[in-house]
């Protein structure tokens, strides 16, 4: 079905931008800044992985194809990815991998508080159950952006860079195309602008406390979430992610 | 389907899966059983008689739930079901609420503090609640990290006794 379809591709927005943050995340692994930020980012990547599963699952049986979460993880080229652009970044300074979590985990915060009220009641279930572990990811990189941005001078001026490097990324979030359109009007999508307001709200309070500027609004990549043109970091995620399934396809046990 | 029953059930048959159920131990905090936890939501029975346990997860990304499936599957049959069904569910989400005060006595038996009660949503921003050391039973406790060993724990320290310690967050 048509509308089937459409739901499909948009769990695979949602299954992929937590599935390649996750793995970004999980390059953290051994270059954080202490052990404890260690734990605590890895341990935040296996909550978006976790995610990503309960998306990509849904994805997989609305599609019908006998493709399942794993199939679709590894078993997808560049073109057929669905993320949004800035999850693809690399994680660069500490700053840069911190402030790219806490914009993230802000617009996860509201798109998976307004899910909860979805007319897809699976997808409502997973975003109720994923908001929690966000509000979790919100609060720590608050914290980080607040701690650096009101830290050193040299803090500050890292912070606020990757602010300004990340900030052209963040449109493509809350800008909605035709298949968001689809779902808001299907009461499965909650309305993009709406959840701009309460993003803006929580990103400007941590941004005054932390003593950051919040950048201008300029020019806004976008190309991720339709699959239009990804940026070149996602080939060499999936090269890396999808290495063993590739070489060994339907391997169980090693 | 049949109307689900809890841990305190009187049926005699649903009572021996409720005891096997709470054998089953929790893969990564070993000192609690997966009831203790809240975990088993209910168990049915379906339309040819056959136990249905319905479970929730803890984090969505647990590592730990595929071994508990494994270990509720062996536990049913040891105790003679072995056609028992898992059925994971996902609303309502799983709540620190849910573990049962044996659980809460059992995890601070064990060194690790339990979530403070009605602590949940409103603390989730701005300051954390006042947590009491499961060894001397301070409250002049601090965080050290808002993550600890597993995804479920941070770890604290407490300023009166100097202890180190982990703390069962709220979700």
């Amino acid at each position: 079905m048509a509308e089937d379809r459409a739901r499909f591709e948009y769990l695979l927005r949602l299954g992929d931008n937590s599935l390649i943050l996750g793995h970004r995340l999980s390059e953290m692994l051994g270059n954080a800044p202490a052990l404890e930020e260690e734990m605590a980012l890895v341990n935040v990547a296996l909550d978006l992985i976790g995610q990503a599963r309960l998306f990509l699952g849904y994805a997989g049986e609305l599609e019908g194809a006998g493709r399942d979460e794993d199939a679709l993880a590894y078993r997808r080229d560049v073109l057929d990815y669905r993320c949004a652009l800035i999850v693809e970044l690399p994680n660069g300074d500490f700053a840069h991998a911190i402030g790219r979590l806490f914009l993230i985990s802000a617009f996860d915060f509201e798109l998976y508080g307004a899910l909860r009220e979805s007319a897809d009641r699976r997808l409502a279930a997973i975003a109720e159950k994923s908001l929690k572990e966000v509000t979790y990811h919100l609060r720590h990189a608050g914290e980080w952006v607040i701690r650096l941005g009101d830290g050193t001078e040299e803090s500050h001026r890292r912070m606020q860079k990757a602010l300004e490097d990340l900030w052209m990324y963040t449109g493509e979030l809350f800008t909605p195309d035709a298949l968001d359109e689809a779902m808001r009007e299907a009461g499965i999508a909650p309305d993009l602008a709406r959840l701009r307001e309460g993003w803006d709200r929580r990103v400007d309070a941590v941004l005054r406390e932390a003593t950051l500027t919040r950048p201008a609004e300029g020019w806004m990549q976008s190309g991720g979430k339709d699959g239009r043109m990804h940026t070149e970091h996602l080939g060499y995620i999936l090269a890396e992610m999808q290495f063993l399934q590739r070489a060994y396809p339907d391997a169980r046990a090693w | 389907m049949s109307p689900g029953t809890g841990p305190e059930t009187a049926d005699p048959r649903y009572h021996r899966i409720w005891q096997a159920l709470a054998e089953v131990e929790d893969p990564e905090i070993p000192y609690v059983t997966i009831v203790d936890l809240g975990i088993v939501r209910e168990v049915v029975a379906d339309e040819t008689g056959d136990p249905v346990v319905r479970i929730t997860p803890t984090y969505s990304g647990c590592p730990a739930t595929r071994l508990i499936e494994l270990q509720i599957r062996a536990a049913l049959d040891r105790a003679g079901f072995p056609h028992a069904r898992i059925e994971t569910v996902l609303s309502p989400a799983w709540t620190t609420d849910w573990i049962s005060e044996e659980g809460r006595r059992k995890l601070r038996e064990a060194g690790i503090a339990p979530p403070v009660p009605g602590s949940g949503r409103a603390a989730l921003f701005g300051a954390g609640p006042a947590v009491p050391c499961p060894r001397c039973e301070s409250t002049d406790t601090e965080r050290i990290a808002e993550f600890g060993s597993t995804a479920c724990k941070a770890l604290y320290r407490c300023r009166h006794c100097r202890e180190p310690f982990e703390y069962f967050k709220c979700l």
